[in-house]
């Protein structure tokens, strides 16, 4: 209709608004509800950067140059890529963490906890099994690290549906439990006598390391944390459980009317979740450090948590906004260097970002897209 | 701690009493001021970051004016301005007040380590201790019963607010919006205004207590200062079932369980001691388990509140 319209009336000044217009108006309003999910989120950054770059410039920096170098310390050169690629790729597993229990109706912030208790299991594992092959130590030890992962947040998700107890607090409660635990073994039942100044537990091997993928020095993890979301993905939109999970997420009473077994739907989306950000952790001792120690606690569970909420916790968006974020991490070293600013800068533009995002969600579904053209044309 | 051979294992209970009343005193603050802010039906779960800019806000404060009361009063403000923002950014429809709690929490933390940086290195002036204790023969008696000011003052605060919330007119508006958003309106008041309103007074006293931690105990500004007692109270108010009085028992409790650890480790008992530092978080996490049910809010639960939900 809208197109036979267009065809037949020549648009005339004087008779009101133009038929073209109007079919573009008609479009706008059924496109801007669809791109919403897009759009919303870009002018959440949009504005983010402008107040990050007040901030700076509060801070006596120029903001341009501020953003020029950390695009330069992100995706400048082929180093700096590589720099954000490693820092993407144990994010894209701790967004998990967050993003499928989500799905669930769930707010998990526990990936660090999850993250550090994988890397730990892994780090045991490893060192028990020394001695036998490297396929058996490296199964062993990704094995390890995402049961033990999957166990940490299952926690959670099990005390949530057994006993009503809340999610967000009780899986940030475990984070810290996750990390004195790590404090314990590597200073007690698992510490390398000949780690002196930085308790750790025994390398599993330099043979035994998890390798970079060919032509990068990035580590495998990467490729594991891709194919990790587009599974994800599969499993959340297009398999009866992620329906049921969104079902949960969507209405509780309603899902368990219909047959949904809700209980067990809450502890599988967050084992699944807690599963992913233990491999990550797992992938940092089996790729990076060799070993466990108080390295493992550098907040990649709780920059996951921004970058599933960034991708509304959509499994295949987390891919782009895991390198986004990656890339805010890698330039904050040049940041230091060049400007002298506090390595805390990328923190507050992290902060700034999710506090505007999360105020974006007033948006949603009040923006009127008819009227913003016919106000425009 | 040279006296502890005389005291021999009796030493233990006093440390963790005296480690209790140290370290409870932020837990209080923050607890006080998210029991105000859940009454009035919204969570604030980023009293985490407002702890932190309170710590380093009242750090620098003290250093710049040489008064560490002035430092308390300036952090106090910085944290009723965070608990505004949250307030009023959560006034808008459809923004979820956890969601944007966690978002707080990590502006907060990394606002505070950003503007922290220079006030690292300094000394600045640091409250003192009234001496409770001046007639014990003992060291660690006194030392225990070394109580700081703002204690004493988060003490008198709980009662005090425990008698506004029951029997003051703000206290009842505040109770009316926490338990029916609709029969507030109807009554003719903002529900959004009240909720700012008590959010910010909740973020004054979270920063208040942040203050306490780089002024009094451990007494400097650093980035590990903070180590989730912001989180901490929030489930500690779960736990104190929404009463003030009850939040300054659980707070003590919380206290002495972080206490433990240290105080062994004072009579020589080191094994272990990075587990008790899991002491608070365990027992946070299994009184949350005890408290909770599946099925039905708890009874003293504010209806409006998505925490317990």
């Amino acid at each position: 209709m809208a197109d036979s319209s267009g065809l037949s009336g020549p648009p005339g000044a004087a008779q009101g608004p133009s038929p073209r217009s109007a079919t573009a108006r008609l479009d706008l309003a059924v496109l801007g509800p669809r791109l919403e999910p897009i759009l919303i989120p870009l002018l959440a950054l949009i504005v983010s950067l402008a107040l990050f770059g007040a901030f700076v410039a509060l801070a006596g920096q120029r903001p341009l140059d501020v953003y020029f170098e950390m695009y330069r310390g992100a995706f400048g050169t082929w180093f700096s890529f590589q720099n954000t690629l490693q820092r993407a790729s144990p994010l894209l597993l701790t967004a998990l963490c967050t993003a499928l229990p989500a799905r669930a109706g769930l707010v998990v912030i526990g990936g660090e906890g999850a993250f550090v208790m994988g890397g730990l299991a892994a780090a045991a594992t490893g060192v028990a099994l020394a001695g036998s092959p490297r396929g058996v130590i490296l199964g062993g030890l990704f094995f390890a690290g995402a049961a033990m992962g999957a166990l940490w947040i299952g926690l959670a998700g099990f005390l949530r549906a057994r006993r009503g107890v809340n999610e967000t607090i009780s899986s940030l409660l475990l984070t810290y439990i996750g990390i004195a635990l790590l404090n314990h073994c590597v200073e007690g039942p698992l510490r390398d006598p000949e780690s002196l100044n930085k308790p750790s537990t025994r390398h599993i091997g330099e043979a035994n390391m998890v390798g970079s993928i060919p032509g990068l020095d990035v580590h495998w993890g990467l490729v594991a944390g891709v194919v990790a979301c587009i599974v994800a993905y599969v499993l959340m939109e297009r398999t009866v459980f992620g329906f049921s999970a969104a079902l949960v997420g969507g209405n509780a009473r309603a899902a368990r009317l219909s047959g949904v077994k809700v209980a067990s739907i809450i502890v599988t989306t967050c084992a699944l979740g807690g599963a992913a950000a233990g491999l990550a952790g797992a992938f940092e001792v089996a790729a990076v450090h060799g070993r466990a120690n108080a390295s493992l606690v550098a907040g990649y569970g709780y920059a996951g948590i921004l970058v599933s909420f960034l991708a509304r916790h959509n499994a295949l968006a987390i891919v782009p906004v895991a390198l986004f974020l990656g890339g805010i991490a890698a330039s904050g070293g040049l940041l230091q260097r060049v400007f002298a600013l506090p390595d805390a800068t990328v923190n507050v533009l992290q902060g700034i970002l999710f506090v505007v995002l999360i105020a974006s969600d007033t948006l949603y579904g009040r923006i009127r897209w008819g009227a913003l053209k016919g106000a425009s044309s | 701690m040279s006296a502890d051979t005389t005291l021999g294992f009796w030493g233990i209970p006093l440390a963790v009493l005296g480690g209790a009343i140290r370290v409870s005193t932020p837990f209080l603050f923050v607890s006080l001021g998210e029991c105000i802010t859940e009454r009035s039906g919204r969570v604030n779960l980023g009293l985490e970051g407002t702890l932190v800019m309170g710590a380093m806000s009242g750090y620098g404060f003290s250093y710049l004016t040489g008064s560490p009361w002035l430092g308390v009063l300036g952090a106090g403000v910085i944290g009723s301005f965070l608990g505004a923002m949250h307030g009023f950014i959560c006034g808008k429809p459809r923004v979820n007040d956890i969601a944007l709690g966690i978002a707080m929490m990590l502006l907060g933390v990394g606002l505070a380590f950003f503007l922290g940086k220079p006030l690292i290195q300094p000394t600045a002036p640091r409250l003192g201790a009234i001496p409770f204790g001046f007639f014990a023969h003992t060291a660690q008696l006194r030392s225990a019963l070394n109580v700081n000011v703002l204690f004493v003052l988060g003490v008198l605060l709980a009662p005090a607010l425990h008698y506004g919330l029951q029997n003051t007119r703000w206290g009842l508006v505040v109770r009316t919006v926490g338990e029916s958003a609709e029969a507030a309106r109807a009554l003719g008041y903002d529900v959004n205004r009240v909720r700012l309103l008590a959010t910010a007074a909740g973020g004054f006293l979270a920063g208040v207590g942040g203050s306490f931690l780089s002024l009094y105990y451990p007494g400097s500004w650093n980035e590990g200062l903070s180590s989730g007692q912001g989180l901490m109270a929030v489930a500690l108010v779960i736990f104190a079932r929404w009463s003030p009085k009850r939040c300054l028992f659980a707070s003590l409790l919380f206290g002495g369980a972080g206490a433990i650890g240290p105080a062994l480790q004072s009579v020589g008992i080191t094994t272990g001691y990075y587990l008790w530092n899991a002491a608070p978080y365990v027992l946070t996490l299994a009184i949350l388990v005890a408290s909770s049910s599946a099925t039905r809010a708890s009874v003293d639960m504010p209806a409006e509140l998505g925490v317990a939900r």
